[in-house]
């Protein structure tokens, strides 16, 4: 239990995981799906923000060495842990998963965009954004239109 | 693949830069392309930065014939801190692939568009189609995993956009684009979670730094969970069975030049990533490795082999047919890596090039026979070998390949992975091919029939010939599948290369 009290960030990230791949299956209706899709997208951006993230470190903007801020940033953590993980007497988080996930949150962006696009498409095609009722209506014509042939 | 360096005069200073010019010149082809003020225009640029594209290919090619391994620092700045491009003996074979088969398809689509894409499309199809060969071309040059997610995701939105495109034809596009969006977008995080994992553990994305580090972290949950996300998200990508729901709908509906595009390469592209982390950042021999290759990739690829084979015999839809058979194919060039030696790779990869041109040219093929008519199903194409016979000519010839006639690439690769599964021991896998083939034997004949001896329908729409410029590339692709059957010393050569850059971290 202390583990998982200690790793809640992890908890967070599996159980929006979840539930975002739970509502992109178990819904039928289009734009839900995409909803899902974009919590279980997202989610993987907390997972590596929370990978990035350094105890008691601050936003990975050089300081000046000796400056007041840096000392007040210096004051606030433990002297053995910032002579372990300081860098000129200054903790920082890690910048690179922030700047990854920038990068991801563009592409989901993007991603989400193609797909409410394709939703409107079909939703002009069909009158409908319901999976199975787009179903019915193809399995109604499909035959028909064969027999035409 | 000496013999390319030959092939090849750039000036030094093209060269130097070839690597990212691979990338960036159908990049800036895509934003070109959708500027353009007609669709005329936006072939002729697609055309262009395709075949700038092979031209780079060549170089990079003759290059890594030369050094084994090309480097390119992005902008100058180094690894670990840069992002560095790396294209070894394999990134060079795909390149080289990739780029081919999308100058093929960019000639193809000039004709196939008007009668499959609306006019107003036209310019952003083109822009579609340059940013998906761009983000391929982009996946299989990086040696950066997170930079490879993110070329397999410009790829993979340009894609979803262009099977939407189908929706002229046949309205069925547009939720088989949704799914195929779905499923993608799916795999694709599958996959960042899985090198989030791998970076928590080495501190690096840069894949050779990576595999250095994770050389000793073979025992760490996280490690292996981080190997088997990647796994699960490239199979969704690669359309392994069973994670292939999405490809039937995707290159049923899809515009034929796209599907001839991306049965030919898309896939295949996250094959070739799928190929690079488990022989190259994670290493064969490594117990959960090996497992996975062994008591998962193994038994999926062969199931895919028999099951969708099966499928194809009796679907009705000839580009379902393909489709299916797609699906089972990947299951072959599955079972090469799956085989985990030096010999089941290259002839994995053997059989990559190989279907790699036949589908292309069989989707292509289909495409041409239907650009005056829809036909779909099998009767639609009855008396096609007298309406339409010269595509009917290469599709029958990239056919034979497909069933494995002797004298074509196609019974060569396959025979490859025979040779490679005996000398494993591995007597199933000959089996497992034996009757895949038998069932292909099956479908083929089956559209074989409908072509050469049925009688069209009275009053029936028919089949018509296609025009030249559709017809030249189709004809060049299925033309290969017949003459590497019978000299397949480049092809070999660059599935040799390919496995042993594959292999050469560790030996």
């Amino acid at each position: 239990m202390s583990f998982l009290a200690t790793h809640f960030n992890y908890v967070a990230v599996v159980v929006l995981l979840m539930s975002g791949l739970y509502i992109v299956f178990s819904s039928g209706n289009l734009i839900r799906r995409m909803i899902g899709l974009a919590i279980f997208q997202t989610s993987t951006g907390l997972f590596y923000i929370t990978l990035a993230k350094v105890y008691g470190g601050t936003a990975a903007i050089i300081v000046e060495p000796g400056s007041e801020t840096a000392q007040r940033l210096a004051a606030a953590v433990d002297p053995g842990y910032l002579a372990q993980h300081g860098v000129g007497g200054v903790v920082y988080s890690n910048p690179l998963p922030h700047v990854l996930i920038l990068t991801a949150i563009v592409v989901g962006v993007a991603t989400l965009a193609v797909g409410l696009a394709i939703a409107v498409r079909v939703r002009e095609a069909y009158g409908t954004i319901e999976a199975e009722e787009i179903a019915e209506i193809d399995s109604q014509i499909t035959p028909a239109r064969e027999a035409e042939r | 693949v000496i013999s390319f360096a030959s092939l090849y005069a750039a000036p030094p200073a093209l060269l130097a830069h070839a690597p990212v010019l691979l990338v960036a010149g159908p990049l800036i082809g895509a934003a070109a392309a959708a500027l353009a003020p007609g669709s005329r225009w936006a072939w002729m640029i697609s055309v262009a930065a395709s075949i700038f594209a092979v031209w780079m290919a060549l170089g990079v090619t003759g290059e890594v014939a030369r050094l084994g391994v090309v480097d390119y620092f992005v902008g100058g700045f180094a690894p670990p801190a840069g992002i560095a491009l790396r294209i070894d003996g394999l990134g060079a074979t795909m390149a080289l692939l990739i780029s081919f088969i999308g100058a093929a398809v960019a000639l193809y689509s000039g004709h196939s568009l008007k009668a499959e894409v609306r006019d107003r499309k036209h310019t952003l199809f083109q822009a579609g189609f340059l940013l998906c060969l761009a983000g391929l071309l982009g996946l299989v040059s990086t040696g950066d995993a997170f930079n490879a997610f993110v070329f397999l995701e410009i790829s993979s939105i340009g894609t979803y956009a262009l099977v939407a495109l189908g929706e002229r034809r046949d309205r069925r596009a547009l939720p088989a684009a949704f799914n195929y969006l779905i499923m993608g977008t799916i795999g694709a995080t599958f996959f960042v979670i899985g090198v989030g994992f791998m970076y928590a553990a080495t501190g690096t994305l840069n894949m050779a730094d990576m595999a250095v580090r994770l050389a000793p972290l073979g025992d760490s949950r996280a490690v292996q969970a981080g190997f088997a996300f990647v796994f699960v998200g490239l199979g969704l990508k690669a359309a392994m069975f069973p994670l292939h729901g999405w490809l039937p709908g995707a290159y049923g509906y899809g515009p034929s030049a796209i599907t001839a595009f991306l049965s030919a390469t898309a896939t295949k592209a996250a094959i070739y990533l799928m190929a690079r982390f488990a022989f190259t950042i994670f290493q064969p021999d490594e117990a959960f490795v090996h497992g996975l290759l062994a008591w998962v990739l193994a038994p999926l690829a062969g199931a895919a082999a028999v099951i969708c084979s099966l499928q194809a015999a009796f679907a009705n839809d000839v580009r379902r047919i393909l489709a299916f058979s797609s699906v089972a194919q990947v299951g072959y060039i599955l079972l090469g890596l799956a085989l985990g030696t030096i010999g089941g790779v290259s002839a994995g990869l053997l059989h990559l090039l190989s279907h790699a041109l036949m589908k292309g040219a069989l989707f292509m093929a289909v495409g041409a026979a239907t650009l005056a008519v829809n036909a779909r199903t099998l009767s639609d194409f009855a008396g096609a070998a007298r309406d339409a016979p010269w595509t009917v000519a290469a599709f029958t010839m990239a056919a034979a390949s497909l069933m494995g006639v002797p004298l074509t690439f196609g019974f060569l690769s396959k025979w490859r992975l025979i040779e490679a599964a005996l000398a494993q021991e591995q007597a199933w896998v000959v089996a497992v091919i034996a009757v895949s083939s038998l069932l292909a034997l099956i479908y083929v004949s089956r559209m074989f029939e409908a072509m050469f001896l049925r009688a069209p329908a009275q009053g029936a729409p028919r089949v018509k010939e296609a025009p030249i410029g559709v017809l030249a590339p189709l004809l060049v692709l299925s033309g290969l599948c017949i003459w590497f059957g019978i000299d397949a010393s480049l092809p070999e050569t660059l599935a040799d290369a390919g496995a042993r850059a594959l292999f050469g971290a560790q030996r």
